[in-house]
């Protein structure tokens, strides 16, 4: 093996490296260069991207006997969550000085989140994939902790931990019953198996479930979402917005390899539990968002629902359903990134704008941040021109495609029942007095990307076909 | 027909690009913004005078046509085009939109920028969607509409304004998600969104019944008919004057306009087969609604169900054809009720609108909806008095007014398919008289009610120009319809062609 064949896996060497390196560096630098590290650690997050551009080849490598796999989905995913792990940071940066968080371990555990997430995106065996899993978990259960001064905080980190401990542990349960079965771990053989072996389907079905279990676990599906709501409501707003965006490209990867690249042959079994799932998650998500004052509350349950529809796309099993998945993730990630950028940029020290209420009257604050919100709302209650109209357009054409007619149904009156919580934002900016103190504070480049981040939005509205053909394409 | 200029393109973009000017401005030069909103209008409405000079009134083909593939991996054109039916409501639009800019002059006082930039946002989607020939561009349109009107409720609107701004926008989009489905299903029938497309889509009678029920939804909410109309006197109540004008004038015909253009011609059948259904909730809405505007105190609201009876007409006019042609087998019959249906859009945009105006004029005086609180406004407001009676005939449909040319023709449509259908229609020309009549005298007639009343100052230079404006229009198509009729009529007769062609 020449170093030369190592470079597939370049993106993660690199980002091991430098999270060694960022380690040592961290001890020897005083609280008032801080600075230095969130520079360092942005620097390598864009070097790690551009690295996961450049192993993009239209080719599908394998390496190290099956367990790792670079394929164009892989590639382009890495470089969109290290992108969402550079806004994250942007995002953060004034947040955590405000608040006395501005640590080097803040920024080294969440480049341990983005490794769990390249391990998860190029896994192409069972066990790799729950490594992944587990760097990406153990690193996000210590960051909802790191406000340790927080009560809320920690207990909803020791929630997570305890629910997210049982449902590795039902994973591994399912990845030792698939083992005994087929005799491997590695996605294509276990799918080849099944192709051409029917027997031992009872227990088959059992591990599925347990695999289905913690997939919906780690996505936010109902009925297993009880961690969701008090995770995003305990973690600092940062956290959130980190636990908001990424980690869900990488429960989409996860669930596509699992449940379309290994169990595929099995579709029609879990079709039905996901069907379940998708079902719950609709009504539960936005029934329960109705009740809820508190703005990150609302998106927690706001997200159950979202995952709802990106699991439409699988039990389509379409290509169409697929690619509109992923439109779907790409979009409803830049959609959250900007809600939770909002909520950072009006909190002041030790407060948070977490509150709906705390949005009274910003249209008259400051007009430009009251339009950014409204145009991340409308796009997630799924209004045109904005993306997350397309994003449910293309979920229920390939659900009707497939003859879910009545998916499709429960789809769209759920969409509208949701719509509702999305417009109480909404009035709120617009239609109340301004109330409390609340006011956009960032500095420039936290301002710019803001606003980068909401144009953008603007514009896959107005030409949705790039990133759709794109989409059609890593999944063709 | 191509025309070498993208104009439609144009009357769509340039008061949305005209609108982030106006709140560009608000920034630099607040004072100048609310001329640069009129100014947009005004150039919109001159740009759209040569759609109606470049107009080809022989044929009911596709005319100003512009496409361009939008989204390939879904065959979606960027696709706009008019024809006899889109080219009226398209002039009803761009010329309403000035006067209502107009309108708010001197009266907004809250953040006017972003109000005048909503009605321009408004103003380029509502084109959009009267000219969209692309099932999803139509859509995104329809959809995106709801933006403006729910901001311009809620900012500008009376004190229960977000129960009804909610209302409205949660409503509208219940019945345009279903309608959503549908173009899904048309576009996996046929492998594209384009609205041509789906006319000549052969479908069977159940997939054509549900189609059309997913349509009905989303058009019976918009047009409203009974019994989905209960958000429109909310709305209307609570909009600032401007939004009661648009709200009545344009967007409640965008649901006639959606019966032309996907219900009647896409699923033929089961229109035919489910006429019955729509002239029944024709009816209620004509007669029923018609009391309960007689029961109103407040003046907008009663205007609000007088246009429900209104709209009616219209969709009763769109709905008899079926029993016309099974009766008699007369086209001419069937035409007039067609011609008859969208005569009264066009015509009630200019009247409702013009009410709305009206009592926009007296709350700004006085601050009150409430017809108890107003008597002998005529003697104190000669001027006023004088539009406002005139409205409230061109309302009952008087002859002369274009309020009568619709109405009438509806009624010896609807003769022809039935004695009782056509008396049953025109009790409502009874009471319209009634409500209308009583709201003008118990508002305007009689001694002067109270000091507030005799403070009154008539209408201003503004206000007379307005109103002036509005009933020359209705009076012109009421002696002299034929310019519109003659728009539509070819469109209508290759309509009425097409939905009697069955698609089974």
């Amino acid at each position: 093996m020449t170093l030369y064949s190592l470079f597939p896996i370049a993106p993660e060497i690199f980002l091991i490296s430098s999270i060694c390196l960022l380690l040592v560096l961290d001890v020897f630098i005083s609280d008032s260069q801080r600075i230095i590290t969130y520079w360092a650690s942005v620097i390598a997050v864009i070097i790690t991207a551009l690295l996961s551009l450049l192993t993009f080849n239209h080719d599908i490598t394998i390496l190290f006997s099956g367990s790792v796999i670079i394929d164009p989905i892989s590639s382009l995913l890495k470089t969109f969550s290290s992108l969402l792990i550079v806004i994250c940071f942007i995002y953060s940066k004034e947040y955590l000085i405000k608040n006395n968080l501005f640590k080097g371990e803040f920024f080294i555990l969440s480049l341990f989140t983005l490794l769990g997430i390249f391990v998860m995106t190029s896994s192409h065996n069972l066990l790799i994939l729950y490594l992944g899993l587990e760097i990406l978990a153990l690193s996000l259960y210590t960051l909802i902790a790191f406000n340790r001064d927080s009560a809320v905080a920690t207990e909803s980190a020791i929630k997570y931990f305890v629910l997210g401990a049982i449902a590795s542990g039902t994973l591994l349960y399912g990845i030792s019953f698939i083992y005994g079965i087929t005799g491997s771990i590695q996605f294509d053989l276990i799918s080849n198996y099944y192709l051409s072996n029917n027997s031992n389907l009872g227990i088959s079905l059992l591990a599925l479930a347990f695999i289905l279990v913690a997939v919906a676990f780690k996505f936010g599906a109902a009925p297993f979402h009880m961690w969701l709501p008090d995770v995003y409501q305990g973690s600092s707003a940062p956290v959130t917005l980190l636990i908001g965006t990424a980690p869900k490209v990488a429960a989409f990867v996860i669930t596509w390899r699992l449940l379309v690249d290994a169990l595929g042959p099995l579709f029609m079994y879990w079709k039905e539990i996901v069907f379940f799932l998708i079902v719950l998650s609709l009504l539960i998500g936005n029934l329960a968002a109705i009740a809820q004052t508190n703005l990150k509350r609302m998106l927690a349950y706001s997200t159950i629902s979202h995952v709802g529809y990106i699991l439409m796309g699988f039990v389509a099993l379409s290509e169409g359903g697929l690619s509109a998945s992923l439109f779907y993730v790409v979009v409803y990630t830049l959609t959250a990134a900007l809600a939770f950028g909002m909520i950072i940029i009006l909190s002041t020290k030790n407060k948070e704008a977490q509150n709906i209420e705390d949005f009274s009257g910003l249209n008259e604050k400051s007009p430009w941040f009251a339009f950014m919100l409204l145009i991340a709302m409308f796009s997630m209650a799924g209004v045109p021109p904005f993306p997350g109209f397309y994003a449910k357009l293309l979920v229920l054409s390939s659900v009707i495609d497939a003859g879910m007619l009545w998916l499709a149904i429960i789809g769209i009156i759920t969409a509208v029942i949701g719509a509702f919580y999305y417009l109480r934002v909404i009035w709120f900016m617009y239609f109340n007095k301004p109330k409390g103190k609340f006011t956009p504070n960032g500095d420039t480049v936290f301002n710019y990307s803001l606003s980068i981040n909401a144009v953008a939005l603007v514009v896959i509205g107005f030409l949705p076909s790039y990133l759709l053909n794109l989409c059609n394409y890593l999944l063709s | 027909m191509n025309y070498g200029f993208p104009i439609l393109s144009f009357i769509i973009w340039l008061p949305i690009v005209g609108a982030f000017l106006v709140l560009a401005s608000s920034r630099f030069a607040p004072s100048i913004s609310k001329s640069i909103a009129l100014l947009v209008s005004i150039i919109s409405f001159i740009i759209s005078i040569p759609l109606y000079l470049n107009f080809d009134f022989t044929t009911s083909k596709m005319q100003f046509l512009e496409s361009y593939l939008w989204i390939d991996s879904l065959n979606v054109f960027y696709s706009l085009g008019i024809d006899g039916i889109s080219l009226p409501l398209i002039l009803l639009t761009t010329f309403l939109t000035p006067l209502v800019i107009l309108a708010g002059w001197e009266v907004v006082k809250y953040r006017p920028p972003q109000y005048y930039a909503s009605f321009l946002i408004l103003e380029g989607l509502m084109v959009g969607v009267f000219s969209a020939l692309d099932g999803l561009l139509f859509y995104v349109f329809w959809e995106a509409m709801l933006i403006p009107m729910f901001i311009i409720i809620g900012i500008w609107g009376g004190d229960n304004r977000i129960y009804a701004t909610v209302k409205f926008f949660l409503y509208t989009f219940l019945g345009s998600v279903f309608m959503l489905l549908a173009l899904i299903y048309l576009y996996l029938q046929s492998g594209s969104y384009s609205i041509l497309d789906f006319h000549n889509l052969p479908l069977s009678l159940n997939e054509q019944i549900f189609i059309f029920l997913a349509f009905l939804f989303a058009f019976a909410v918009k047009v409203p008919m009974w019994p989905v109309h209960t958000w429109l006197p909310d709305a209307h109540v609570q909009a600032p004057t401007g939004g009661s004008v648009i709200l009545a004038a344009i967007l409640l015909k965008m649901g006639g306009y959606g019966f032309l253009r996907f219900s009647l011609p896409i699923t033929p059948d089961a229109s035919n087969s489910l006429d019955w259904l729509l002239i029944t909730l024709s009816l209620f809405a004509v007669i029923y609604i018609a009391l309960v505007a007689l029961a109103q105190k407040d003046m907008k609201k009663l205007i609000a169900y007088s246009s429900i009876t209104h709209m009616g007409f219209v969709t009763l006019g769109f709905f008899i054809i079926f029993m016309i042609i099974n009766n008699t087998s007369s086209t001419t019959a069937a035409l007039l009720a067609l011609q008859g249906g969208m005569m009264q859009m066009i015509s009630h945009g200019f009247i409702s609108g013009a009410l709305f105006l009206c009592v926009g004029v007296l709350y700004d005086r006085i601050h009150s909806r409430e017809i108890s609180d107003y008597g002998g406004v005529a003697n104190i407001m000669p001027k006023f008095a004088a539009f406002m009676v005139f409205f409230a005939f061109a309302n009952i449909g008087l002859p002369g007014t274009s309020g009568f040319v619709g109405e009438f023709l509806v009624i010896i449509a609807s003769y022809h398919a039935s004695f009782w259908l056509a008396f049953l229609a025109a009790t409502s020309l009874v009471f319209g008289a009634a409500y209308t009549l009583w709201l003008v005298k118990r508002v305007l007639f009689g001694e002067a009610k109270n000091e507030k009343i005799i403070s009154l100052s008539d209408v201003n230079t503004r206000e007379w120009f307005i109103l002036a404006l509005l009933s020359l229009v209705v009076l012109l198509f009421g002696v002299w319809p034929s310019p519109l009729i003659n728009i539509m009529e070819p469109t209508l007769l290759n309509l009425l062609d097409h939905v009697t062609s069955t698609k089974l």
